[in-house]
């Protein structure tokens, strides 16, 4: 219904313009029109280049304030967030100077040399001076970007086994998430697609063999220590899916056939990030907008939504199939004890086989 | 197209062999009609497109409310008018394809490569006509292709444009991945043979047909821009073919070049030892060249239109040539910021956010250029100027965002979010748009004899580049929220409740910037007819094209080729009279040609 009301606007919008050009043909008819600009054409035109960076302007501040409470330059829940945030913070301090100055020159050149007739313009081809200047100061702030980006690059994908980093796999398929912790020896059994027998309950065809593989816990909801380092290996059995964990920083792809890794170190607890004061009052907002929709969907006979409450989430960011949009595990951060006390509750592999 | 015959019918004095309507209009060889060709063509792929993406913001804005424009136009996709999640997907797939391919590459440097390599350059027409009629109907096959594989049964293509395997590969994964992607596949082939095909003659043409007098370095920045992409066409496309091919190969002859260990609905398929990995370096290698063979050709048009409508020369041409030059060399060692959280090794991620980052330096020389290029000009803001101007805007805005996404850091947390596709549309596809447009404005009186009315273009171009801002802008904000693209519904996940809102606000400004193309389309197919007639040169321009008649003849100029004495942007140069000197005008006595 809305889709249509807008369309109805739209189509009233189109026959209105039509008029005004008419009536815009008709007015210039007597005089030489050629469908050429004349000064008044350079003149309105001018002004609307004011308004237009003005519009630019406003559109920008209105982005910031509304929705800018940049979610992802603050909040971080893993030990390599806070260094990605600084440099997107850098970065778009850069960008939104340079995109102020260029577009401001741009519009006021567009304003303030607008043509009438008579006048000529400045013959001026070339200037060595100026063109070394703008190719300098590019290449002095992108090399100090470069710089800062490659080395928090490597600090992040350089995995650290002097850490002792729990392993934990990552097994993505169309269109789930399971997780597969590698035990008390920390070491994952070997897998293969081709060992899967779902008759045996081998979901992620473990080696049965393979005495590394008895004690993995296959899991469908991501538990993780507090403080930890992680290593995730991830593998895929059918497409290419992504595991994209956006409040820790963390994205990976699952390529089936091969095995990807991306590590963290989680630093705020589920409960933590749930009292942190910006995530309260998101999810004020959200459950404020939940409730309205769901009075909306009362009124047609239909169940309320849930109350929202934050989660830690994994979802699947790379294009998977028709349910790519509903791919999505749990992740709950939480203290070695809780985790150690949840971890000894779950079935390892030997015991889970039919 | 009859009508569009009695305008024309008078063109044929001027050469010998009678002319019947199929060699005139239909299977033409003459390089002006073949652009109108791929311009005509182009226009009506990108209506095609432009709906889908208008019916995809619909969904994404009221997520699964039954809505009566997806009842009639996608049938049984649209039960009571709910979209379907599969013809989601193939509608944004194919959207991408379709103007990526259709209208950025073949609409846009197929038109004015083809329109203005000859007049420009001072050639009767193309290297080879017969060459250039072969593939202007490659194109229309390949385009015909694709718009029937929207009807097939399953659907068509759905796994995103770049149709990474296995989900393109597998029938079973996905519908579309079917029929529909068997007949994208070969559309594309037929695509890629037809630009390879347009781009060797481009080449021929421009090295070895040029007038005398008309040195490398006294050519129009078109031409120069049109020259370079068909290099990096060449240079890029066959490695498309080929990916193509093996993914043929793996989809239909049971090879595995990009396959390995699969178990899909619970069976295990006997592919072994292939790479998805290798398909994204081979698609990519074509993929980023493609959007400087996209931006390259509007970057030309914009720097002839910025200076023309300044009566300016244009700023730093050699710069320009040269940053050209490195745009282009660069644009063929950047592809793995693609990739970055692909699973390839992160030391390759390090050499292509250093390579990556560089490219911004030749992109900032060219911005400042165009902007010291109207810094005390005399601007004619005739609606190719406007629009010459957006584009200068958009790539701005959009480019800027590069040095996020092109570092690699950065870039785990923002891939393949809402932030990437703000960051492309506007400095690939809202400013290749707006280069298209601004060449259309400006050329018309070329192709047509007549006039694009300026009032029409005036509104055309304002609420346009309001709503290009308006869908683009925010849509950075919701992707820095994480918000993954390609998402059907958002409804599954709470945490992105707050930003519906957002959405609506983009898929209102979608609408309208979609709706008022419609101005632009009366506008172009209207003027055909009933335009105002053009002048031999309407914006006093200084380029050879201006100086063969309007009425089309073939051979372009009626008596010799003119010679060229000078280089494309004397405007408003000192001891003359008037603010622009052709190329064709001899240096006066004692006058210095620029050492440019």
């Amino acid at each position: 219904m809305t889709a249509l009301l807008t369309i109805t606007v739209l189509v009233f919008i189109l026959v209105a313009i039509w008029q005004m050009v008419k009536i815009f043909d008709l007015a210039q008819a007597k005089s030489e029109c050629d469908q050429v600009a004349t000064d008044k054409d350079n003149k309105i035109n001018a002004y609307l280049m004011m308004g237009f960076l003005a519009f630019i302007y406003i559109i920008t501040i209105v982005c910031i304030v509304k929705w800018g409470d940049l979610p992802l330059l603050s909040n971080s829940a893993s030990a390599h967030g806070p260094t990605i945030d600084n440099l997107m913070a850098i970065s778009l301090v850069i960008i939104f100077f340079v995109q102020t100055v260029t577009q401001f020159l741009l519009h006021y050149f567009a304003f303030k040399y607008k043509g009438e007739k008579g006048k000529k313009a400045l013959f001026f081809a070339d200037n060595n001076k100026l063109e070394a200047i703008w190719t300098i100061i590019p290449v002095i702030v992108l090399a100090g970007l470069i710089i800062y980006g490659l080395n928090t690059w490597v600090n992040i994908m350089g995995v650290d086994e002097s850490d002792d980093p729990m392993v934990v796999e990552l097994y993505a398929q169309q269109f789930n998430w399971t997780a597969r912790y590698a035990g008390q020896d920390n070491t994952l059994g070997k897998s293969n697609v081709r060992l899967i027998d779902i008759d045996r309950a081998n979901i992620l065809g473990l080696d049965e063999a393979d005495p590394n593989a008895q004690d993995d816990i296959i899991v469908k909801e991501l538990h993780l220590p507090v403080g930890k380092p992680v290593l995730f290996k991830m593998r895929s059995q059918d497409v290419l899916h992504s595991a994209y964990m956006p409040h820790f920083r963390a994205q990976m792809n699952c390529v089936p056939g091969m095995i990807t890794q991306f590590g963290f170190t989680p630093t705020v607890t589920s409960e933590e990030m749930r009292q942190n004061p910006d995530m309260v009052e998101k999810v004020a907002n959200i459950n404020k907008i939940r409730v309205e929709k769901s009075e909306a969907l009362v009124a047609k006979g239909e169940d309320a939504l849930d109350r929202y409450e934050f989660d830690y989430l994994l979802i699947c960011n790379k294009i998977c199939g028709k349910s790519h949009y509903n791919m999505q595990m749990k992740i709950v951060v939480e203290t070695q004890e809780e985790f150690d006390a949840w971890i000894k509750e779950q079935k390892e592999f030997k015991n889970s086989l039919n | 197209m009859s009508a569009h015959a009695d305008t024309h019918a008078h063109d044929d004095h001027g050469h010998h062999h009678k002319e019947t309507f199929m060699t005139k209009y239909i299977f033409s060889m003459d390089h002006k009609m073949i652009a109108k060709q791929y311009l005509i063509t182009g226009t009506i792929m990108g209506v095609i497109g432009i709906l889908m993406s208008m019916m995809f913001r619909m969904q994404i804005a009221w997520p699964e409310e039954p809505n009566v424009l997806f009842e009639a136009l996608l049938g049984k996709w649209a039960p009571e008018g709910v979209m379907d999640a599969d013809i989601y997907l193939a509608l944004v797939t194919i959207h991408g394809t379709i103007m990526v391919f259709f209208v950025l590459t073949a609409g846009l440097s197929g038109t004015f490569s083809n329109l203005l390599i000859p007049l420009q350059i001072g050639a009767r027409d193309m290297a080879s006509g017969f060459l250039n009629m072969v593939s202007y109907w490659l194109f229309f096959l390949s385009s015909i292709i694709m718009v029937i594989s929207l009807f097939v049964e399953a659907g068509p293509a759905a796994a995103g444009w770049t149709i990474y395997p296995p989900l393109s590969a597998l029938p079973m994964a996905q519908g579309g991945s079917g029929m529909g992607m068997t007949l994208w596949l070969v559309a594309m082939a037929i695509f890629i043979a037809s630009s390879l095909l347009g781009s060797l003659n481009y080449v021929v043409t421009v090295l070895n047909l040029r007038t005398k007098g008309m040195t490398m370095t006294r050519l129009p920045l078109t031409i120069w821009a049109f020259f370079i992409t068909a290099v990096i066409g060449i240079v890029s496309f066959p490695v498309l073919l080929s990916a193509a091919l093996l993914l043929i190969m793996d989809r239909s002859f049971g090879t595995s070049f990009f396959l390995s260990d699969i178990f899909i609905q619970g069976e295990v398929l006997h592919y072994h030892g292939g790479s998805p990995v290798l398909f994204e370096h081979l698609f990519w290698f074509l993929g980023h060249p493609e959007v400087y063979i996209v931006i390259l050709p509007a970057m030309g048009l914009v720097s002839e239109i910025m200076a023309s409508n300044s009566r300016k020369p244009i700023f730093g041409y050699r710069a320009m040539i040269a940053s050209i030059l490195a745009i282009a060399f660069l644009s063929t060692i950047v592809w793995g910021h693609h990739m970055f959280v692909s699973g390839m090794n992160p030391f390759l991620g390090s050499v292509f956010t250093f390579t990556t980052l560089l490219i911004a330096i030749p992109s900032a020389v060219k911005a400042f250029n165009w902007i010291t290029t109207i810094w005390k000009g005399n601007l004619q803001m005739n609606p190719a100027m406007l629009f010459s101007i957006g584009f200068v805007s958009t790539f701005i805005t959009g480019g800027l965002t590069g040095i996020i996404l092109g570092d690699s850091a950065l870039d785990i947390n923002v891939h393949d979010t809402y932030f990437v596709v703000a960051h492309f549309h506007l400095v690939m596809g809202i400013s290749a748009l707006y280069g298209m447009f601004a060449g259309i404005y400006h050329w018309y009186p070329k192709m047509f004899g007549r006039m694009l009315n300026k009032n029409l273009g005036y509104i055309h171009f304002w609420i346009t580049a309001v709503c290009a801002y308006g869908v683009f802008f925010p849509m950075h904000f919701i992707g820095m929220a994480g918000l993954p693209r390609r998402y059907y519904t958002n409804s599954n996940f709470p945490l992105f409740d707050d930003l519906a809102n957002v959405n609506v606000i983009i898929t209102v400004f979608a609408l309208v910037g979609g709706v008022v193309q419609i101005a632009y389309l009366w506008n172009f197919f209207y003027s055909i007819f009933y335009g105002k007639k053009a002048t031999q040169n309407p914006w006093k321009s200084t380029t050879l094209e201006w100086t063969t008649p309007v009425e089309h003849i073939h051979g372009n100029w009626p008596g010799e080729i003119p010679h060229v004495y000078r280089w494309a942007y004397d405007y408003s140069k000192p001891g003359h009279d008037v603010d622009f000197v052709p190329q064709n005008v001899p240096l006066k006595d004692g006058e210095e040609e620029l050492q440019h």
